[in-house]
Order: C-alpha cells, then sequence, then structure tokens
C-alpha cells in the first residue's frame, strides 16, 4: 500500500486520542447505530438470509481459488468488448499506468467515482505530482477533499463529520476547488446536497476523463459493475470520453448470474436498502453512447501475498459493504483514522496488515484492535471469520517478535494452571481471599505497561464459582 | 503482454499452491428464486409499493390513459422541454402541446439535457421485489446519458415487463448492453445518515405502470 497513511500512530496510541474525542464518540455511535438498526430489518426481510450468505461465500472460495483462470477469461472478454487491459503489480506501478493514459488524453483533470482501490494506491496525490487534478464527486468523498481530511468508514467516508461542520467545510474550501457554496447555506443536509450538486455539475459536464473502481467484474462476460446511490457514479462512468477504472484482482465473479447472489447481499448488509439507487453495469464499450476509451487495470498491490496465507485469505472475499464496521464496538468508539489505513474497523484489521505486511508498528497493532468479540462474523454477508484471522495474525506478529510475547507467557503461564484443577482452586480461593487488597488497575512494568494502563480490573467476587456451586447446587441440594 | 502481466500471474499460481488443480467445489444455491408470490396484479402491486417506498411517484394506468397522463405530469412539473428518445411511440407525446421536444441523437450534448425540464422513457424490464426499473439502452431508451441530465424522469413499465426477483431478471438481460439500474430518485445518506432524495442524477422519478 501507498504511504498514504504512514505516519500514523500504532492503533493504541491513536485510539487512545480518538476515544477521547466527545464530538467524535457521538457522530459515531448515533451513526452507527442507525445503520445497525436499518440493517437488521432488512436483512430481516429476506428468509434465505442464510443460503444467499453461504452461496456468497462459496462463489467467492471457488473464484478465489482458480483466480489465475477466471482473470484471463475476463481479460479476453472485455478486450473482446473493445476495452484494454493493464496489470498492476504494486500501487507504484498502477498509479503510473493512470498517469500515462490521462496524459496520452491531453487532459489535466478527472473526476472520480468513490473507490476504495484508489485511496489504497493513493492516487489523487500521485495524479497530483503528475500535474494532474482529480475530483472526488461522491458527496462524502467530496467532502474529506475539501477538508484535506482522510476517509473514516468504507461506506461513509465523513461519518465523523455531523453537518455544521460539513456547512464549515463548504462555506470555507468550496471556492477554492470550483463553484463556491451558496452565500445562504445552511446545515439541513438537503440545502448541503443542493451545494455539493450545483458545484459538481460544471465538473461533469466538461469533464473528459473519469477514474473509477467497480463492486464487481464478470469473467465470462466481461461486465463491470458499480453501485452507487447519488448519480455521480453514473456521470463519470457515461459522460466523459474516456473512462479508466481501476480494480483489485478480487473482484472477479465468474457468471453473470451470480450477480443475482451479490446484488442482494451488498445492498442489504451496507446502506440496509432492498436495492441502491443507481447500478452501472457496462462491458467493453459501446458505439454511440457512454465513452469511447475503456481501461481497466487490475490491482494486486499485497492481494497475492494475502491468497497465499491459507487462513487469512478469506479476507478478500470482502465486499466492502462496511457491515462489520458498524457493528464493531471498538470501531464504534475508536473511529476510522485510528485505524491508520483506507480500510478500518475490522475488515481493516485483517486486511491491512496482509496487504502492507505486519513490518511497521501501525500494522503489527491491527490484529490487536478487537475485542474477539465476533459481531464482526454475524454481521459479514461473506461469512469472512474476522475473529479467526484476526487470533492468526496475532500469531504471525508475536512470531516475528515485534508482537506481544508478554500475551505468549501470560497464555502459557493461564494454560498450566488450566490444566491443574488443584491449583487452580487454590489460585482463585487466594484471588477471593485477598479482595480488598487488589489495586483496581495492575500496575505492570515493561511491555505489559500498555495493556494494564487501558484496562480497568473486574472487581473479585465474594467467594470462587466452585464455592458458591457447592454451598448451593452440590450434592444434597435441589438443582432448580 | 506486459511483464506484470505474467508476474501477477505467476504469484497467483505460487499463491494456490495448496488447491488441487482438478479441485471441482460445488457451489451450493438453496436460496429462493422469488421471494414474493408471481402473480401479475401480485407483481405490480409490490413493484408500486417498493417504489413508493424509496420516494417514486407511482402512477397507474391503462395504454390508453397514456397521451393525457403525460401531458398532465407535465403540465404538474412545469417542464417546457423533454427530451425522447428518437423510437419513443409518437401516441405518448399526443396530448402534449406547446412543450419543446428534443429528440435523442449523437448531436444531443450533455449541456443540451442540462437545459431539458423532462425525460420520457420505457425500459426494459422491472423488478419487484428490490423495486428496481432496468434501462439497457433498447427500444423507448435512448442513450444512457438522456435518463440522467433532466432532473425529471418519467418512466413507463407495462406490466409484461415486471419480474419478481433478481433471479428472474438477470437471465432476461443481455449483458452486451451498457445498464443502468434504477431505485428510486437519486440519493444521499453521506451527511449523519440522513437520506436526502435528489444530488446528482433526477431528483424526481414518475414511473407509469401500464396494466
Amino acid at each position: 500500500m501507498s504511504g498514504t497513511y504512514l505516519g500514523m500512530p500504532a492503533f493504541p496510541e491513536a485510539a487512545a486520542v480518538s476515544t477521547q474525542n466527545a464530538q467524535l464518540r457521538a457522530n459515531l455511535s448515533h451513526a452507527t447505530r442507525t445503520i445497525r438498526d436499518k440493517r437488521a430489518a432488512a436483512v430481516a426481510e429476506l428468509t434465505d438470509w442464510p443460503e444467499l450468505r453461504q452461496s456468497g461465500r462459496e462463489i467467492k472460495d471457488h473464484t478465489l481459488r482458480h483466480l489465475d483462470r477466471y482473470l484471463l477469461q475476463l481479460e479476453e472478454a472485455v478486450t473482446a468488448a473493445g476495452g484494454t487491459v493493464h496489470w498492476a503489480a504494486d500501487a507504484e506501478e498502477a498509479n503510473r499506468i493512470v498517469a500515462d493514459l490521462v496524459k496520452a488524453t491531453g487532459e489535466r483533470e478527472v473526476v472520480k467515482v468513490k473507490s476504495m482501490a484508489t485511496q489504497e494506491i493513493g492516487l489523487n496525490e500521485a495524479l497530483a505530482a503528475e500535474g494532474i487534478t482529480a475530483y472526488e464527486t461522491d458527496l462524502a468523498e467530496l467532502i474529506v477533499q475539501l477538508a484535506d481530511d482522510r476517509p473514516s468508514h468504507i461506506l461513509v467516508p465523513a461519518i465523523h463529520r455531523n453537518r455544521t461542520e460539513i456547512r464549515d467545510i463548504f462555506a470555507d474550501r468550496m471556492a477554492t476547488w470550483g463553484r463556491p457554496a451558496p452565500e445562504d447555506l445552511t446545515d439541513s443536509p438537503a440545502h448541503l446536497a443542493e451545494a455539493a450538486r450545483l458545484h459538481l455539475r460544471e465538473k461533469f459536464l466538461r469533464a473528459k476523463v473519469a477514474v473509477s473502481g467497480a463492486n464487481f467484474m464478470i469473467a465470462d462476460t466481461g461486465t463491470l459493475v458499480v453501485v452507487e446511490s447519488e448519480g455521480n457514479g453514473r456521470m463519470c462512468l457515461t459522460l466523459p470520453e474516456t473512462l479508466i477504472s481501476v480494480v483489485g484482482i478480487e473482484k472477479v465473479l465468474p457468471t453473470w448470474n451470480d450477480l443475482e447472489v451479490f446484488l442482494q447481499l451488498l445492498p442489504r448488509s451496507s446502506t440496509a436498502e432492498r436495492m441502491n439507487p443507481y447500478t452501472s453495469l457496462w462491458t467493453g464499450t459501446t458505439a454511440g453512447d457512454g465513452p469511447r476509451h475503456f481501461h481497466l487495470v487490475l490491482l494486486d498491490n499485497g492481494r497475492t501475498d494475502t491468497l497465499a496465507d491459507e487462513v487469512g485469505r478469506q479476507a478478500l472475499r470482502c465486499i466492502r459493504c462496511s457491515a462489520c464496521l458498524n457493528v464493531c464496538p471498538v470501531y464504534e468508539r475508536a473511529g476510522g483514522h485510528a485505524y491508520g489505513s483506507v480500510y478500518p474497523g475490522p475488515i481493516g484489521a485483517i486486511l491491512t496488515p496482509q496487504l502492507r505486511g505486519t513490518a511497521s508498528e501501525v500494522d503489527a497493532s491491527l490484529p490487536y484492535a478487537s475485542t474477539l468479540c465476533g459481531a464482526c462474523y454475524d454481521a459479514c454477508p461473506v461469512a469472512i471469520d474476522i475473529p479467526e484471522v484476526l487470533v492468526h495474525l496475532r500469531e504471525r506478529v508475536a512470531e516475528q517478535g515485534t508482537g506481544h510475547r508478554a500475551e505468549r507467557a501470560a497464555l502459557r503461564a493461564a494454560t498450566w494452571l488450566l490444566d491443574h484443577p488443584a491449583a487452580y482452586t487454590a489460585a482463585t480461593r487466594a484471588a477471593v481471599g485477598t479482595r480488598r487488597l487488589h489495586p483496581r488497575r495492575l500496575p505492570l512494568p515493561g511491555p505489559a505497561k500498555a495493556w494494564s494502563d487501558t484496562r480497568d480490573l473486574p472487581a473479585m467476587p465474594e467467594q470462587t464459582f466452585r464455592d458458591w456451586w457447592k454451598k448451593n447446587r452440590g450434592e444434597g441440594k435441589t438443582a432448580r | 503482454m506486459s511483464s506484470s502481466r505474467e508476474r501477477v500471474l505467476a504469484r497467483i499460481r505460487a499463491a494456490l499452491a495448496d488447491v488441487p488443480a482438478t479441485e471441482d467445489r460445488p457451489v451450493h444455491r438453496d436460496y429462493l428464486p422469488t421471494h414474493i408470490p408471481e402473480d401479475r396484479p401480485g407483481l405490480l402491486a409490490v413493484l408500486a409499493e417498493n417504489l413508493a417506498d424509496y420516494r417514486a411517484v407511482v402512477h397507474r394506468g391503462t395504454e390508453a390513459d397514456l397521451p393525457e397522463l403525460i401531458a398532465r405530469l407535465l403540465g404538474e412539473r412545469g417542464s417546457t422541454s423533454v427530451a425522447v428518445p428518437a423510437d419513443l411511440p409518437a401516441a405518448w407525446l399526443g396530448a402534449v402541446t406547446g412543450v419543446r421536444v428534443v429528440t435523442d441523437s449523437p448531436a444531443v450534448t450533455p449541456g443540451d439535457l442540462d437545459a431539458v425540464g423532462t425525460v420520457i422513457t420505457g425500459c426494459a424490464l422491472a423488478v419487484a421485489e428490490t423495486g428496481t426499473i432496468v434501462l439497457d439502452a433498447g427500444p423507448a431508451q435512448g442513450r444512457r446519458l438522456l435518463t440522467l441530465v433532466p432532473d425529471h424522469h418519467v418512466c413507463v413499465v407495462r406490466g409484461d415487463q415486471v419480474v419478481a426477483s433478481l433471479p428472474r431478471a438477470l437471465p432476461l438481460l443481455d449483458p452486451t448492453r451498457p445498464q443502468t439500474w434504477i431505485s428510486g430518485p437519486s440519493a444521499t445518506s453521506d451527511i449523519e445518515l440522513d437520506r436526502v432524495e435528489g444530488v446528482h442524477g433526477p431528483r424526481c422519478l414518475e414511473v407509469v405502470l401500464i396494466e
């Protein structure tokens, strides 16, 4: 991955700052609770949700296990339909391909559809270095771009901003990027959306080049699919003369009919809608309708490393719905920026360290940014076992020696204790007997201090569970 | 062929060294082909309800009602210009008077359409369960930009074009045609997750269901 987020502190430090931000926590708690409730209702409408989820999981696994075959089939179909396919091994190569394609058109600006892949590779910054201006056209991405900020949620990148902050950003910054905000701009969402419409329409109508990602690519037909709500995607995908789509290699599906599974799973999981307002599907180029030139850049950038890990490869099933963020108790309190990556939340905690490796402190900290409560696994529409991958990655971090050696030592001690019942009983009785002397926090030294400093100890009960059981439910007592 | 192509493919094959070359795991498809009964009146009712739920305005009528209805919708909207595909049935505009008609052709630019009040089209099909209308640039639909730039879209759906579900719809669609699937008007929830209708596409979608 690019250096977009380099310089960010590791998760524990970043989270310690963001959890103190009352405004951020209020915004996040309101937003995640709202979407959680709506999503549950949308999913409950489909009685066959478990079967859809199973099919989605199996289709993705099958595709990933034969990824070379499906990418070659896709390349052939896209080429036959009039498109050009490029392969990019890493972020730098993808950025160079896009910059060269834009320069070949003679243009100096592009309009962009919201895309995680282009954020991941730092495309906007790379284009700026070549003198090309990239305009984000999704409302939330526009807010983030105008504020010189970073996205903090997969689906709602400006979830950390409330309406008053957005009003101020529009009023202050729109003029430097194009049409200024109206003089009398209020903080009503409708008024703000109208300001964005006016600001961006002049860009849509003059744009000659657009850059997008894709939600799905269909191997047997060469079709690309973008789902969206606002219509900015349709504007970018149909009005310009040249369209460049940068898409991760894991986004391919074998057949056209597979869309019947994923277009049921994705909208309900992400925006809690039966279907998102707009879905655009195109296959190469069409004479007289839409872009005359279509380029598909297939992006690896760490995906093949992820694929090589037999436990971790399931992260590549991800369809970027963001359901796992909205149910995560850690994300709800720490916010998206604390994850130091364009992929925040539970999926980010397993995807980012696999795409980037665990060499840096930020990436090594991410597998620990979880309580392992499992809510993310339950919510995931393609059944990615995020807790399983988190634990697997913690092992990897621990093995490389940069991780939590103390955790391994503690687990070894606990394992011994649980294997020796008499010692366990003695230890718990001793703990109860000394309960009034216990500190509220463990004053641990060295590397364990980071752990103990952020956790209050639970109060010890008056007796051990075993003693309570003997007294209340033991032999001679009536179990009720 | 680029060297990166060979590099990425080689990396994929190396990464999948544990997967037997002949592996063919079955994909189970035990999900339902449809969630609703498929009788015609029922399908139309569900489609109308789901479209309305996402803030599209739904009108019901017969083929014979269409000219009067379209004239009335243009009048209510105050549109003085209307864009139409070149093959729109002429009868649909039979009762429209005093309105500038822009007929779709390669010469019509996005800027031209930006000055147009209303666009009228048919569709390829509609999906009742999801409240979705599919346009594929086929008969009575025109180019994709036609239904994108004007602010008011009137879309005519014939009863026999309505199917129950996505599994029913996909086999009927031609992937080689460019497609736009529309489920209600343009909307955003990017500001505090409050849904606002109308950002960049048509802010008003009116659907006419022909029985």
